[in-house]
C-alpha cells in the first residue's frame, strides 16, 4: 500500500473517525444549541456575524472548494430531515456529510456532469438573529442565527427558511467549523430538487 | 407518422369512452397520458383505486387504535387499527359536509372527531354521534352516514394495500410473480422485521407519475442519467455500486424481469459474487470503516452478512401502480396533480441485528436521494417539458423488442431479458390499459 493509502488521519479519503463518540457529541451540540445564552459581548458577535457573512458568499458565489477549507477533518454538514435534527442513528437526513462525504459533495458538484445542477442553482441568503455562546471549558464557538436562502434554477424561484446552528473550533488563525446544522422549517415535507448548498 | 385526436380536443369524446388502446400501442405511447389532465383524473379513479395500491407499512402502526394519514390516489385516507389490531382504511372525509376528520400525519386514536361541527367517528368509520342529535328527524339513522371505507384493506408481510375494486384478486395473487421478490427483500431482516420508522425522503418533481414508473424498472439510463454519481464514487480509485451500469450492461449477468400484472424487477445481485461482496462495492459512508472494523471484530462469524444488509438489496422492484423498492427503502408515488408528483423514500431498518447496523443502514439510504435520484428527476422535468411539443406525439418504448436472442419466458410466464430492454414499459401499460378500459382480470 502506498503511503498516501495508509494515512488513514486524512479524514477526506477515510471515516474512522465517525464512531459512537462522534454521535454523542452531536447530542451535546444540539442541547447547547437549543439551550439560552447570555447576549454576547460587540466584538465576538461581529466575529461571528462576519464568519457566517463569508461563508454565505463563498456559497453563494459557488466558491465550493473555498467553502470547502472551512470546515475542519472532523467536520459534519447536516441538512436533517426530523425538525430539529431528530436521531441520525435512527433517522435519515437529507445531508450527513463527514469530510470524506462533504469533500464528495463538492466533487460532485464540480463534475459539471449532475443534471440536477444544469443549469446550476443561483443562490443568496440573508442571515439574522445571529446568537453566539463562547463555551469555556471546550473553547468551541457556538453560533445560531436564522437564513433565508433564494434559489433561482431553470426558470423557478425558490425560497427556504431556517436556522442554522454552527460549532466552530479555535485555530492559531481563526475558526474552522465543527458543525454546520441547517434546519429547514419544513424539512420533513415534500422539495423539489435540494441539491443546493444550506 | 399516425395523428390522434388530442383527448383535451374539443371534438374528443368523454373520457370513459377513450380509445386507450390507441394511445398505448406495442412499441410506443401517447404524450398526452403525461400531460392531459382528463388522462389524470381518470387514472386517479381507475387505477388508484380499482387494483391494489400500496397504502402503509405495518411498522408505521405499531400499536392497538394506531393511524396514518396518507392518500388513495388523490382521495385522503386514514389507514387504522382497530383495538384487536385489526387493520382498515376510511375515507379522510366526514360524512356530513365532507371535511377531514383527521390532520394529523400519525398517532393513536380510538375514534377522530370533526374539527368543522363536531361528528364523531370510530377509528373503524362508524358515526358515534352527532352534536345535538335532536336536530336530526326521527328516520336519521347513524349506520348511513359514517365514513366511507376502503372496501378491501389486506397486509402482505406487513405491506398494506387497499383497493375499492371489487373484482380484483386476492392480494398475494395480484403480487404474484413479484411476491418472491419482495420476500427476497423482507427475509434479508433475520425475522423478515422490516421497520419504516425514520422521517422520509418526500421528493417532489414537476412531472407526471408515470415518469417515476418508467424508471423504476430502466436498466437503459444509469450509465448515463447517473454520471454524476459513477464519477464522484471515481474520485478515489474505482466507481464502486452501479459502475457495472457502464459500457455494455445487456453482456453482463444483470438481467430484467417483466413479471405480469404490470410488476417487474431489475436484479443487480448478479454483479455480486459470494458474501461481503455487496458491502465492499458500497460507495463509501460516514463512518464506514470504524464499523466494518466493529463488526469484523464483534461477530466474526456472521460479519459479512451483517455488512451486506447494512448496505441495499441490489433489486429494483416495480409493483404496479406505486410500489418501488429500491436499495433498502420502500418508495412510494404520490401523484398530486397531471404535472407534478411526490416520490416518498421511507428509509427502512430491520430487527434481529445489531444497532450499529441500522446506524450505517441509514447512512447508506441517505447516499441515492442526495446524489443519484435528483438527477433523474431533473430528467423527469425535461421529460415534462419536452412533452409540450405537440407535433411529436409518442414516447418510445421499444427497446427489446424483436431482437434476437434477448427474451425468455420461464413456465411463471415471466419473461427475462437483457436489463436494457424497456419491458418494463410495455408491461406495465398492460396493466394500465386493462384497468383504465375497466376490463376485469
Ligand atoms: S363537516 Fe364534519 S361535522 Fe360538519
Ligand atoms: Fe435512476
Amino acid at each position: 500500500m502506498s503511503q498516501k493509502v495508509q494515512d488513514y488521519s486524512d479524514t477526506s479519503s477515510w471515516s474512522y473517525h465517525v464512531d459512537e463518540s462522534f454521535y454523542a457529541d452531536l447530542d451535546r451540540f444540539g442541547e447547547v444549541l437549543r439551550a439560552d445564552w447570555p447576549a454576547a459581548g460587540v466584538q465576538t458577535a461581529r466575529e461571528a456575524e462576519a464568519f457566517l457573512a463569508r461563508e454565505a458568499r463563498l456559497i453563494d458565489e459557488g466558491r465550493f472548494n473555498d467553502w470547502l477549507e472551512l470546515f475542519g477533518p472532523d467536520c459534519l454538514y447536516w441538512v436533517p430531515i426530523t425538525p430539529g435534527g431528530g436521531d441520525p442513528r435512527r433517522e435519515v437526513s437529507h445531508a450527513f456529510d463527514d469530510c470524506r462525504r462533504l469533500t464528495d459533495r463538492v466533487y460532485w458538484l464540480r463534475t459539471g456532469l449532475a443534471f440536477s445542477q444544469i443549469p446550476q442553482s443561483r443562490t443568496r441568503r440573508v442571515i439574522g438573529n445571529v446568537e453566539v455562546l463562547d463555551e469555556p471549558g471546550s473553547g468551541l464557538r457556538f453560533i445560531r442565527s436564522n437564513f433565508i436562502v433564494n434559489e433561482f434554477r431553470a426558470g423557478v424561484a425558490k425560497t427556504y427558511t431556517g436556522w442554522y446552528g454552527h460549532v466552530l473550533a479555535p485555530q492559531e488563525d481563526g475558526w474552522q467549523i465543527r458543525l454546520k446544522q441547517a434546519n429547514l422549517l419544513d424539512s420533513e415535507q415534500i422539495h423539489e430538487n435540494l441539491t443546493l448548498v444550506f | 407518422m399516425v395523428v390522434s385526436p388530442e383527448i383535451s380536443s374539443p371534438t374528443a369524446t368523454a373520457a370513459s369512452d377513450i380509445p386507450w388502446r390507441d394511445y398505448v400501442r406495442g412499441d410506443r405511447v401517447h404524450r398526452t397520458l403525461y400531460t392531459d389532465e382528463r388522462v389524470f383524473n381518470e387514472e386517479m379513479v381507475k387505477v388508484f383505486g380499482h387494483t391494489w395500491v400500496y397504502l402503509a407499512h405495518e411498522s408505521q402502526l405499531p400499536e392497538p387504535n394506531s393511524f396514518v394519514s396518507t392518500k388513495l390516489g388523490l382521495r385522503p385516507i386514514i389507514v387504522t387499527r382497530d383495538r384487536q389490531g385489526g387493520l382498515h382504511a376510511v375515507f379522510n372525509r366526514c360524512a356530513h359536509r365532507a371535511a377531514t376528520v383527521c390532520r394529523e400525519e400519525s398517532g393513536v386514536a380510538k375514534s377522530f372527531q370533526c374539527p368543522y361541527h363536531g361528528w364523531t367517528f370510530k377509528n373503524t368509520g362508524e358515526l358515534v354521534g352527532a352534536p345535538w342529535p335532536q336536530g336530526y328527524g326521527p328516520d336519521f339513522d347513524k349506520s348511513e352516514f359514517g365514513l366511507g371505507k376502503v372496501t378491501r384493506v389486506e397486509s402482505y408481510r406487513g405491506f398494506i394495500f387497499g383497493t375499492l375494486g371489487e373484482s380484483a384478486p386476492a392480494l398475494a395473487d395480484y403480487l404474484g410473480e413479484a411476491r418472491p421478490w419482495l420476500d427476497y427483500w423482507i427475509d434479508r431482516a433475520p425475522e423478515g422485521e422490516v421497520i419504516v420508522r425514520s422521517a422520509a425522503h418526500r421528493m417532489g418533481y414537476r412531472g407526471n407519475w408515470k415518469l417515476a414508473f418508467d424508471n423504476a424498472g430502466d436498466g437503459y439510463h444509469p450509465s448515463f442519467s447517473h454520471r454524476s454519481l459513477l464519477e464522484m464514487a471515481s474520485r478515489m480509485g474505482d466507481s464502486k455500486d452501479m459502475s457495472y451500469f457502464g459500457k455494455t450492461p445487456d453482456d453482463g449477468p444483470m438481467k430484467v424481469y417483466s413479471l405480469g400484472n404490470g410488476h417487474s424487477v431489475i436484479d443487480q445481485r448478479p454483479n455480486f459474487e459470494g458474501p461481503g461482496s455487496i458491502w465492499a462495492n458500497q460507495r463509501p459512508q460516514p463512518g464506514r470503516e470504524k464499523f466494518e472494523e466493529l463488526i469484523r471484530a464483534r461477530y466474526p462469524e456472521d460479519a459479512d452478512r451483517l455488512l451486506d444488509v447494512s448496505a441495499g438489496a441490489q433489486i429494483n422492484l416495480s409493483i404496479f401502480p406505486n410500489l418501488l423498492i429500491i436499495g433498502n427503502q420502500i418508495q412510494v408515488i404520490e401523484p398530486l396533480s397531471v404535472d407534478r408528483t411526490q416520490l416518498t423514500w421511507n428509509a427502512t431498518t430491520i430487527g434481529g441485528v445489531p444497532e450499529e447496523v441500522n446506524t450505517m443502514r441509514m447512512r447508506t439510504q441517505e447516499d441515492f436521494p442526495a446524489f443519484g435520484e435528483p438527477d433523474d428527476q431533473a430528467n423527469f422535468e425535461e421529460v415534462q417539458r419536452g412533452l409540450a411539443v405537440t407535433e411529436e406525439e409518442w414516447v418510445l418504448m421499444n427497446r427489446g423488442l424483436n431482437v434476437d436472442g434477448w427474451q425468455t419466458i420461464d413456465e411463471n410466464g415471466v419473461i427475462v431479458t437483457a436489463v436494457t430492454d424497456e419491458i418494463h414499459m410495455r408491461g406495465y401499460y398492460e396493466e394500465w390499459l386493462r384497468l383504465m378500459n375497466g376490463e376485469t382480470q
